[in-house]
């Protein structure tokens, strides 16, 4: 069943008719041209379709095109500014962070998520209870496990995100969203 | 896939009563369970109703509504991420928060909504293979996980893989788990489920919203086609908390065996306890046998040892070719006995 809708992807709005099974990746690659969300499941279980969601990570995958009418979606190609790399992306290059590169999106979209989540005294299931995390190794393994890397350029991809996280003074705010 | 319309409605009596008249409308959550299914093929229907407009996505204190003060009202849309990270989820209810941690990805989190997640399916590999028999898809089809019908009789009792099947409450039809963390923390709380079904309102408690598989394994839940979650109510709680999980990997997969407790102590023996296995049932198993045994007890490992094993005299293991599972039944009562015995430690005044 064809439906119209409206997708706003980094920043920029594309009208569409589309079939109402399209997955939001989909949606992407096949109908928009955007291709830095890759398909390396299309089940939830590897994290390569990774994007950003009104700012929150979600999986491309799993969603519904015809769910994100309204919602501001950003890829890994939208989340640099004036030209410029993101801070993550700049950190996943500058730590050798991937090899065939095909998971490195879907990384670097999660990153940027999750340390918006720490930034906002999220736990995960290894910060100790009543505690404030520090974004240790454990930590990062824990809170990008939803990112599955073929390659296994996990002992860069963890320094990487390390660097990119910015500095954090005080206690954990314990707030949720 | 074929193809099916979406619709997102605002009025929920009226959504309600139009998925009930439609066996083929179904509602859709995050997505992360019900698009997963579509694709392979496990449910094919018309017509999609999102519940995320219909449902709450707010976390309430439950004291004006009748809950008691410390009790929280938890809307059907509240995603699974912002529940783990809600600072009173965090502090009243320990358990809750540890468990929706331990599922799933990040991004899972982000998207999964309470209603979708105590409803999401097995994940025993056969119900999920459209071409392999299965009596919860395709009720009388046989039991992959069993026995295969028409396959030559294997040598031992089990033909499949049962590592993550169940070692209580099966049936010679289905020995799938129920998959969900959340919903075997929610256990322990004594949650009870707000539905809203074509004849109105009604509240199920949480412990007897998923059935044992009987002889109608295709039956998850006792409810009613058309049926719609619209929260759950957490009372307030009295003592410590805690979830503890055993996996094939530290991260991101499913429960072997999940346990959640909550313990309280005073003058040296157990004033109350509550114990929920995950990974071994078709529903979040509430340990009430050894619940019992334990009230009045001193809070020792050797008393908490007992009881667990009490409540597992029942448990059955089922042979499978990847070795079978009776491994689970030493390891629940060890898993029981390591987190009431941490709990009890704890106990120095600070409740959870
Ligand atoms: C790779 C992967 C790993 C996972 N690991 C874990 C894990 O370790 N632990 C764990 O617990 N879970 C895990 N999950 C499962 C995940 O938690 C569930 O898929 C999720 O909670 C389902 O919620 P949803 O909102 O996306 O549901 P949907 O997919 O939208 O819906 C699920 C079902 O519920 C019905 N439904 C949804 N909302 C309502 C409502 N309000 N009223 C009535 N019916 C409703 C739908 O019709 C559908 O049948 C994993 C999933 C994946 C893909
Ligand atoms: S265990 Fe249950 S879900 Fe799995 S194949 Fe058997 S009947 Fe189907
Ligand atoms: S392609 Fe979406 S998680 Fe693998
Ligand atoms: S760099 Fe190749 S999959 Fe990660």
């Amino acid at each position: 069943m064809e439906t119209e809708l409206t997708l706003r992807i980094d920043g920029q709005d594309h009208h569409l008719t589309i079939d109402t099974r399209t997955t939001l990746l989909d949606a992407l690659r096949e109908r928009i041209g955007n291709t830095s969300a890759k398909k390396g499941c299309d089940h939830g279980q590897c994290g390569a379709c990774t994007v950003l969601t009104d700012g929150r990570r979600t999986l491309s995958c799993l969603t519904l095109a015809v769910t994100q009418g309204g919602a501001e979606i950003t890829t890994a190609e939208g989340l640099g500014q004036d030209g410029g790399l993101h801070p993550v992306q700049q950190a996943f290059i500058d730590h050798d962070a991937f090899q065939c590169g095909y998971c490195t999106p879907g990384q670097v979209c999660s990153a940027v998520g999750m340390l918006a989540e720490y930034a906002d005294g999220w736990p995960s299931a290894v910060t100790e209870p009543g505690t404030t995390a520090e974004l240790d190794h454990d930590e990062i393994a824990e809170r990008m496990s939803g990112n599955l890397c073929r390659c296994g350029a996990y002992a860069n991809i963890v320094p990487a995100v390390q660097a990119a996280a910015p500095r954090r003074e005080g206690t954990n705010a314990g707030g949720a969203r | 896939m074929k193809p099916f319309a979406y619709q997102a409605p605002g009025d929920v009596v009226d959504a309600v009563r139009s998925v009930a008249e439609d066996p083929a409308a179904v509602y859709l959550g995050g997505g992360t369970n019900l698009v997963d299914h579509l694709k392979l093929g496990i449910v094919s229907p018309d017509l999609l109703v999102d519940v995320t407009s219909l449902t709450s996505a707010e976390i309430t204190d439950g004291d004006g509504g009748g809950l008691g003060v410390g009790g929280l009202s938890v809307g059907a849309a509240v995603r699974n991420s912002d529940l783990a990270a809600d600072p009173r989820v965090r502090e009243r209810f320990r358990v809750l928060s540890q468990a929706l941690l331990a599922g799933a990805s990040g991004q899972l989190r982000n998207m999964a909504t309470t209603g979708g997640n105590l409803l999401q399916r097995t994940r025993c590999v056969y119900f999920q293979n459209v071409s392999t028999p299965c009596n919860k898809r395709e009720p009388g089809s046989g039991c992959s996980a069993l026995a295969v019908p028409g396959r030559p009789a294997p040598t031992h009792d089990g033909a499949g893989w049962t590592r993550n099947h169940a070692i209580l409450g099966a049936s010679e039809h289905c020995v799938a788990t129920h998959p969900s963390d959340m919903a075997v923390g929610m256990a322990v709380l004594d949650a009870r489920v707000r539905v809203l079904g074509p004849d109105g309102e009604r509240v199920i408690p949480l412990t007897e919203l998923h059935r044992l598989p009987g002889d109608a394994p295709e039956r998850d839940t006792v409810l009613e086609h058309g049926d719609l979650i619209t929260g759950v109510e957490l009372p307030p709680m009295r003592g410590r908390s805690a979830y503890r999980k055993v996996r094939d990997r530290a991260s991101y997969a499913f429960a072997l065996v999940s346990v959640a407790a909550v313990l309280d102590v005073a003058d040296g023996v157990v004033r109350d306890v509550r114990v929920a296995l995950g990974g071994v049932a078709h529903k979040p198993w509430r340990a009430t046998r050894a619940e019992e045994q334990l009230r009045g007890a001193a809070p020792t490992p050797a008393n908490f040892r007992a009881a667990i094993e009490a409540e597992l005299t029942d448990a059955r293991g089922v042979d499978g070719l990847d070795g079978g599972n009776a491994f689970k039944i030493p390891l629940a009562a060890a898993t029981v006995t390591a987190v009431l015995r941490d709990l009890a430690a704890s106990e120095t005044g600070d409740p959870r």
